[in-house]
């Protein structure tokens, strides 16, 4: 059995990096609770966990942008204490992010020894072609196919990665973190990935590697550890392991009743989606949501969820496909149509796409609405204040007052000034992108409260989110997305976690 | 507390300069003859102003109102010399007016339309079009100016003791306060600077709203490059440079954001008063106008210091 002893010689390989009883709270909300991570020298090791099961938290601790409540660091036996993020670099850990971090008008070469430039014999003055030479040993040595006098802005994402890599390798890093790295590959430069991690294995560096693509972590992964709600729930050697024993893991938590029920009654299709595509990411999309209906939408980060959305909505341009509500088709080329058709978007990203947050509450409440409001041609300000207030107090939103700047509430109330604007707009089709993100377990279970209400009030809402257990305590069906198709329509109560999230990563069999 | 402080800060100053020159030169200072006289040198910089604090409430700048001013003047200038002669009469006069504003209007469509559709900064735009306003204002007389000397209504003539300009500012200044306060463009104006992104996916044509805001920006501007004329009674081809940053410079001081989403009408005079009242009150103090380029650059800055300070205390009371 070659897979035992290649089990045994990771058993017997030195431990890289050992991280013991780590907890991490954030506020009230207990980010890790005692988790461990043991990764061995030349090995992948897979962190895995749903969203918001503290895989990037433990991670940032690691790196050392976070500094833990309790727990220890230890690499290559040695223990360390990180309070800022160049000390981890220095013991050997480096982090590549999602988010490249690297200086796109400058060469390959220069963004390699950023900030470790070799001088020439003139101080102040850098030696180009050192660094030029020096990347290209380095490039060579790890059998890397790049070219260090090509501009990082004309590299594809893979090269970029490749670049961080060698950034990391120069840097002499043992311990090297990718975070979702393939999310934004192509399918033959995941394969070239693959190819560098593993040079990097035999050359004895160790990988944690974080991926929701379970079947890329099944054929590179040596060790596998799982983490659900801030806790460890398994750890050990991949082969020990399968997709289905994985996801298990993952979702296997109890539904408990913290999601409210809804009475809504089912009625005749209101929204009609047909053979939607769009260039930014959305291929052949249909699906119907009747009125009372609550379709909920699960997928991977990057699975074109909010790319289905945002097409609906006008954001981005559909290149062809139907979009039927309360039969009219209707023609969007713009959030404004959308708006004026009936149709909402409450926008994943609060932030940035969401309030505009010095502005005061009521205005982020009527911004869109202010023509329904008979305000067309002249504001009353005291009677948009009433207005305001009227929506407000249906959902219970805590403000100091209607004028004070959004940015003065908290995570959950933000989240439900934005739903009370879409509330005041009376909207027939609701579409709600991760309305709980970032918000505490009192304001969630408000929100699934309102969208009962608004499934009662004969709405079809599209819900979509991250969180299994959440689709699965307020959904009547699931649309599963990956890879910018929809692979999935399940009736909630015919379905599961599992299912759903075998779907999602894997995508049918 | 902190903001009324600060919302406060900028009037407080003003009251404080007046106060101290009241004191000072009462004789000269405090006469009706004196502010009347102060406030018609505001009116041309003050009417730009409020389409300025728009554009800033926007996120957006506009350098090139003091060329469009030269360029809004010669056109004025020109048609009142081939339609009136050397002497224009009434009708050429405001035939000239109304070319002139519209000179303005259509400067400002070309900025808005530029900025929206070729999607470029702002800055950039204005920039350009900064340096191109001004060279046709030269190429138009080859460099020379357009004498006017019958067009003095504007520029110098009053209604019941009140200078008109003083009375086109106060039009112009409850007009912008209105739009501001009281109209979705106002309303999106505010919700552009504050949040681009989000007020479009809110429903706010963008594009619409702020090619509208800068070409009430040339409108403005149109209006005062005619009071300017009248004041001089002749079009000049120099007029208005490096007016865009005193102009920039009072609606900071006003309290206004150049990151967008905050300022007031309110706030834009008093920062156009009171740098008119600083030149001025130098003026009377026999203060060197070099040295009240220094004053005036001391003040800008402190101003928006005082601001930033203000601002980061109350962020850091508030978490």
């Amino acid at each position: 059995m070659t897979t035992l002893s290649q089990e045994r010689a990771t058993a017997t390989k030195e431990i890289a990096l050992q991280m013991k009883g780590i907890s991490k709270h954030f506020g009230p909300v207990q980010a890790l609770d005692k988790v461990g991570l043991t990764v061995r020298a030349g090995t992948v090791h897979a962190l895995v966990g749903e969203n918001g099961a503290g895989k990037s938290t433990l991670m940032k601790i690691l790196a050392g942008v976070y500094q833990p409540d309790e727990g220890t660091i230890e690499i290559h036996g040695k223990r360390c204490v990180f309070t800022n993020p160049a000390q981890a670099l220095v013991s050997g850990v480096s982090m590549i992010y999602q988010e490249l971090d690297l200086a796109e008008h400058l060469t390959v070469a220069e963004n390699i020894f950023l900030g470790a430039e070799p001088m020439g014999p003139v101080r102040f003055m850098v030696d180009r072609k050192n660094i030029v030479t020096r990347a290209k040993e380095l490039a060579e040595c790890f059998n890397f196919d790049i070219e260090p006098t090509a501009k990082v802005e004309d590299l594809s994402t893979g090269d970029c990665q490749i670049v961080e890599i060698l950034k990391a390798l120069r840097r002499k890093a043992t311990i090297i973190v990718m975070d979702e790295p393939t999310s934004a590959l192509s399918e033959r430069e995941v394969q070239r990935l693959f190819e560098v991690v593993r040079q990097l294995r035999a050359r004895g560096l160790s990988v944690v590697y974080i991926s929701h693509r379970l079947e890329e972590i099944v054929g590179l992964a040596d060790e596998v550890t799982i983490l659900r709600d801030g806790k460890l729930v398994h750890s050990g050697p991949m082969t020990a392991l399968d997709i289905p024993k994985i996801v298990h893991h993952m979702v296997g938590r109890e539904l408990t009743d913290y999601f409210p029920s809804g009475t809504a009654e089912i009625g005749d299709v209101l929204v009609r989606v047909s053979n939607l595509n769009s260039e930014a990411g959305a291929f052949d999309i249909s699906f119907e949501i009747r009125r009372g209906e609550i379709a909920g939408m699960a997928g991977l980060v990057g699975a074109g969820r909010t790319e289905v959305a945002k097409t609906i909505f006008g954001v981005n341009p559909k290149t062809s496909g139907q979009i039927v509500v309360a039969e009219d088709e209707l023609n969007i080329r713009s959030p404004a149509d959308a708006i004026s058709n009936g149709v909402a978007l409450l926008t994943e990203d609060r932030k940035r796409t969401g309030l505009c947050l010095q502005l005061p509450c009521s205005w982020n409440i009527t911004l869109p609405n202010l023509v329904e409001i008979g305000m067309r041609h002249v504001i009353r300000p005291s009677k948009e204040k009433l207005i305001a207030e009227g929506v407000a107090s249906q959902i219970a939103i805590r403000w100091a007052s209607p004028q004070a700047p959004a940015d003065s509430l908290s995570g959950g109330n933000q989240q439900k000034l934005l739903i009370a604007r879409w509330l005041l707009a009376n909207s027939k089709f609701m579409i709600f992108d991760e309305p709980t993100r970032g918000i505490d377990v009192g304001a969630k279970t408000e929100v699934y409260t309102l969208l009962n209400k608004l499934a009662e009030q004969g709405k079809a809402i599209l819900f979509i989110s991250s969180e299994l257990p959440e689709l699965f305590g307020i959904a009547d069906k699931i649309l599963v997305m990956r890879r910018g198709k929809l692979v999935g329509n399940l009736v909630t109560s015919q379905t599961s976690p599992e299912e759903v999230m075998h779907l999602a990563a894997v995508g049918k069999n | 507390m902190n903001k009324m402080v600060r919302q406060l800060l900028p009037f407080g100053t003003l009251t404080l300069i007046i106060c101290i020159l009241s004191a000072l030169k009462p004789d000269s200072f405090l006469t009706a003859e004196n502010i009347l006289n102060v406030l018609s040198r505001s009116s041309v910089n003050g009417i730009i102003a409020m389409g300025m604090t728009a554009v800033i409430i926007s996120a957006g700048i506009d350098l090139s109102v003091g060329s469009m001013m030269a360029l809004c003047g010669m056109v004025a200038g020109y048609v009142m010399l081939k339609l009136g002669g050397a002497h224009p009469q009434v009708g050429s006069m405001v035939a000239g007016t109304i070319a002139g504003i519209a000179t303005g209007i259509a400067c400002g469509l070309l900025n808005g339309t530029l900025i929206t559709k070729l999607k470029l900064p702002p800055f950039i735009v204005t920039l350009g079009t900064m340096s191109a306003f001004r060279g046709i204002s030269y190429v138009m007389n080859n460099g020379k100016m357009y004498d006017a000397p019958t067009y003095t209504y504007l520029g110098m003539g009053d209604v019941l003791g009140i200078p008109v300009c003083v009375l086109i500012f106060a039009v112009i200044v409850a007009a912008a306060g209105f739009i501001l306060r009281y109209t979705r463009l106002g309303r999106y104006t505010y919700a552009i600077g504050s949040n681009r992104e989000a007020a479009f996916h809110a429903g706010v044509n963008v594009d619409i709203n702020l090619t509208a805001i800068y070409t009430l920006t040339g409108l403005v501007v149109g209006i005062a490059a005619m009071i300017a004329t009248s004041r001089t009674v002749s079009a000049q081809p120099t007029a208005g440079i490096s007016l865009e940053l005193d102009i920039i410079a009072s609606v900071v001081i006003g309290g206004a954001s150049l990151a967008g989403g905050r300022g007031t009408v309110s706030g834009t005079i008093i920062g156009t008063l009171l740098i008119s009242f600083l030149r001025n009150g130098c003026t009377l103090l026999g203060i060197s106008t070099n040295v009240q380029l220094v004053v005036i650059g001391a003040i800008i800055i402190g101003a928006v210091a005082l601001d930033q300070m203000a601002r980061s205390r109350a962020e850091a009371g508030r978490s």
